[in-house]
């Protein structure tokens, strides 16, 4: 406790002489941006799959366990590893790490390279009442594409035939930037070849999707969803030019709309859900809320629905049975935030400012307090440092996907978190961001922002450069 | 209660150790024997892997029946230190951040070397490197980005190891060497280890082609190994930065990295991750040691190591002992019938680990104990992990006498309690 009164005492006096610098105050807990779930081991390139610092250590070995299946290479069935076969038939990764690399984020596949962790998502728009009613409604995200389903799956099991593959070409957009400063973005066009099981439907959607890191799930699953659903404002009342609405969607073991927190469009409520949803999409594995042996197999796909799969009795007729799913679970929710490096650094400091000054904030908001969870005791009440509000904001034509999803438009995305951000170089050896790593750094994925966010990103523009300079250090201390 | 402090002080004086003070045992002392061991453990660490050095050139310069032998009796006893320094690893970061150039595990063997593709596959297209084989490849591709492979030489392991960011691509250490004098267990949970034959270094009458790259690779990755130890013995010793690091800090900041090291690995590693997962999957992938069949020493020795922490008090490899006041001894001078209670839970482990390791010399290994349908030896594996988890119970009691809570979870600059700050 007197620890923290020196400290209390030590970021008052910094904020008074803070402001009169133009630097933002060191604030307590910033620099443990997950609470005490946060980890303060060793910066490399494992950084990003340290356990929750307040774990016991009963915890530990479902922790492990689930990494265990988290990497685990699935394998076609049957084979003589009942518990790990059941693969596909048609799937983007035969491991949940393989696109999680180092529970890190994903990348664009570099030429002649096969795309694992990135994939294209696939939709048409709904063709009757019914489907216009259950989106409406949040019961379903999309209406799948008649033939190959809600995404690309680029392989398949021996025997079968992948669905296709994406190919991406870039076009540059020069940018200036005040101070003579340029910077040049790509602007990404998606298509697909080799298409394996005929032609698509003339209306099919395509939106380009990255692997998101892993770190802090379980704490934004905690915080409470009537705070963040309180920060809404879908009509903009209070005139900021940022509405923020809460993309709703069905939790299925909860039988209830939930806050959609997880995917790029917050297509899932809760980390379990969303990982069932990736073991079956991904995958090619059945699971209790994702039932399906075939995967994403349609219709269409005869053999793809009648090969032999993996969902043996023993294992209640899933291939993931349900305490598998629950120690994967836990596992995603307890990869912890890194502590950060520098954050009381004055570039930081005056980066932070410039951060709030030119309204970035007021979508990635700094930190929510987590809820009371009795059954995550590793994320109750902590006092977090994400840098979202987990809603979505319209980021303009630039960005747009032009494929709604739920209730998310085609130019909606959810605020993704900002946390570990400056340690995509260290943990996954390069550094692209935004849904479809088209943004090379930092600045160009602030270049990117359109919408809502055009008026904080012209300031960035017109900003004087060391201001960006600092803004962008800020950023990447995070 | 009184009483039993000073009957754990004395003690403690007729071991020589003195600086008993009155809450009974030196912190400092205790601190000061764990880094003595640590430095133990590694050195004979180092001393096993120069022998395993020594027997690997002999092989690449004379291949036959009787050298390769003599590498995989090397490497058996290489480990046997070796897993007991694991004790070491998860509370000090530095050793945890070393550890995966030399024991890192599951690796994907076809990054390496030929593998037989009926048992291993060949569908893993979504890890480029699944089958890249460094041995047949003078030229590979990581990433569209060529890497040239012509020489074998410790960079260039360096650089693949985990290249791509999967894991599983392990190019050095105890498991890749482990993989080179064995080579793949094409038994799954049937007996029989892998089958390697000493010819595939032959370079005059060489089985499975490169013998010349596969000796290099071979002799590469047990330099490495050398290297890598000698690192982590001068760490420990007298002026190393891991001891002065451990002695400078708070105490009871030492005592609780001794305890998390202990408590991580039987909890979640060894229980968790190594035996638990094996056995729900019932699958020889997950066999710790695959290729060489030896899985109930390295468990044996790393729950040993364990306990030889825990008591202050290792024999070395030359029979010569460490020894000096210990863990056991600050809960013992707390609360005797805890420490009874976590000597008699360390022993019955011993005896759980045992009853595997004579299982297997009996000749049903590890992975046929863990496969489905033996029920018996399901059963044995199942009481170690139990044991495991039931020591790691009596260790989180230790804690809590200990008042160690708090010195766990410290980490922030600038914050003790944030749920306190919103108020």
């Amino acid at each position: 406790m007197r620890v923290m009164i020196v400290s209390l005492l030590a970021g008052l006096s910094m904020a008074g002489a803070a402001l009169a610098n133009g630097l933002a105050p060191l604030e307590p807990g910033e620099d443990m941006p997950g609470g005490t779930a946060t980890h303060a081991k060793v910066i490399n390139r494992d950084a990003f799959s340290h356990f929750s610092a307040n774990m016991s250590f009963a915890k530990e070995m479902d922790f492990k366990v689930g990494n265990g299946f988290f990497r685990r290479l699935w394998v076609t069935a049957p084979s003589s590893t009942k518990a790990a076969d059941g693969l596909g038939p048609l799937f983007n990764a035969r491991a949940c790490q393989n696109c999680h690399l180092k529970d890190g984020r994903g990348h664009v596949p570099a030429e002649g390279e096969e795309g694992v962790s990135m994939f294209l998502r696939l939709s048409i728009p709904p063709q009757t009442n019914d489907q216009k009613t259950a989106i409406a409604q949040g019961r379903a995200n999309i209406v799948p594409e008649p033939t190959y389903g809600g995404q690309l799956q680029n392989f398949a099991i021996a025997g079968h035939a992948a669905e296709g593959r994406m190919t991406i070409r870039y076009q540059d957009i020069p940018v200036a930037l005040s101070g003579g400063e340029k910077a040049s973005l790509r602007q990404p066009s998606y298509a697909i070849s080799d298409l394996g099981y005929g032609p698509l439907h003339p209306q099919t959607l395509i939106s380009p999707r990255v692997a998101p890191p892993m770190i802090g799930l379980g704490l934004l699953e905690a915080i409470a969803e009537e705070s963040l659903i309180a920060r809404a404002d879908p009509d903009d009342k209070d005139g900021d030019g940022i509405s923020g609405r809460a993309k709703m969607i069905w939790g299925q073991e909860e039988g209830r709309l939930m806050l959609g927190r997880f995917g790029w469009k917050g297509g899932n409520p809760t980390v379990k859900q969303q990982s069932a949803d990736a073991f079956n999409g991904d995958i090619g594995l059945s699971n209790p809320l994702f039932p399906a042996n075939s995967g994403d197999c349609t219709g269409a796909q005869k053999a793809c629905l009648e090969a032999p799969h993996g969902g043996d009795d023993q294992y209640s007729g899933f291939e993931v049975p349900a305490n598998v799913l629950d120690l994967v679970t836990f596992y995603s929710r307890n990869l912890a935030v890194p502590k950060r490096r520098d954050a009381s650094d004055p570039q930081v400091l005056r980066g932070k400012l410039v951060f709030t000054e030119s309204g970035c904030a007021l979508c990635h908001t700094p930190s929510h307090k987590t809820a009371q969870r009795a059954d995550m005791p590793e994320q109750s009440e902590q006092l977090i440092w994400p840098y979202t509000d987990l809603l979505l904001h319209d980021m303009g034509d630039g960005l747009a996907d032009n494929r709604p999803e739920g209730m998310a438009s085609g130019s909606e995305w959810k605020t993704p978190p900002l946390w570990g951000i400056g340690l995509t170089q260290v943990v996954s050896s390069h550094s692209q961001l935004l849904h479809d790593g088209r943004a090379r750094n930092t600045l160009e994925a602030i270049l990117w922002h359109g919408g809502e966010a055009k008026t904080a990103r012209d300031k960035v523009v017109s900003m004087p450069k060391t201001d960006r300079a600092a803004l962008i250090r800020f950023v990447n201390s995070l | 209660m009184k009483r039993f402090v000073m009957v754990a002080a004395s003690a403690a004086v007729l071991l020589g150790t003195g600086q008993a003070g009155a809450a009974g045992v030196d912190k400092k002392a205790v601190l000061t024997t764990y880094a003595d061991i640590a430095h133990a453990k590694y050195e004979d660490s180092l001393i096993a892997a120069k022998r395993l050095k020594v027997a690997v050139d002999a092989l690449v310069a004379a291949p036959g029946a009787e050298t390769l032998a003599a590498a995989k009796a090397a490497w058996i006893a290489a480990r046997v230190p070796y897993q007991q320094s694991e004790a070491f690893r998860f509370g000090n970061a530095s050793v945890d951040e070393w550890e995966g150039k030399v024991n890192a595990w599951p690796l994907d063997e076809g990054l390496i070397d030929y593998v037989n593709a009926d048992t291993y596959g060949t569908e893993s297209g979504e890890n480029p490197l699944y089958t890249a084989n460094i041995i047949a490849h003078p030229k590979l591709k990581v990433g569209g980005k060529s890497v040239n492979a012509g020489k074998i030489d410790k960079k260039l392991l360096g650089k693949m190891h985990e290249a791509g960011g999967v894991e599983a691509n392990v190019t050095t250490g105890y498991h890749a060497i482990e993989f080179m004098l064995w080579g793949q267990d094409t038994n799954g949970t049937g007996p029989g280890a892998g089958n390697r034959p000493a010819s595939d270094f032959d370079t005059k009458a060489c089985t499975g082609g490169n013998c010349d790259r596969r000796a290099a690779y071979l002799l590469t990755a047990t330099g490495l190994l050398v290297d890598d130890l000698k690192t982590m013995v001068d760490g420990w010793g007298a002026k190393g930065k891991i001891r002065a690091k451990l002695l400078k800090g708070k105490p009871d900041t030492g005592i609780a990295t001794i305890v998390t090291g202990l408590g991580s690995l039987s909890y979640g590693e060894l229980a968790g991750e190594r035996m638990k997962l094996g056995l729900m999957l019932h699958d020889p992938e997950e066999e710790h040691d695959c290729f060489s069949d030896n899985t109930h020493n390295s468990h044996f020795y790393d729950a040993k190591g364990i306990q030889n922490v825990y008591l202050g008090k290792y024999t070395r490899t030359d029979g010569s002992e460490v020894k000096g006041p210990a863990l056991a001894d600050l809960v013992a001078a707390k609360d005797p019938a805890l420490d009874g209670d976590m000597k008699a839970k360390l022993d019955t482990t011993m005896a759980a680990m045992g009853v595997l390791v004579k299982t297997a010399e009996g000749g049903e290994v590890y992975d046929q104990m863990i496969g489905a349908g033996n029920s018996a030896g399901n059963a044995k594996v199942q009481a170690a992990i139990d044991a495991l988890v039931a020591q790691t119970r009596s260790l989180e009691k230790a804690v809590a006498v200990l008042a160690l809570g708090e010195v766990k979870f410290e980490g922030s600059d600038s914050l003790d309690n944030p749920s306190a700050i919103g108020k």
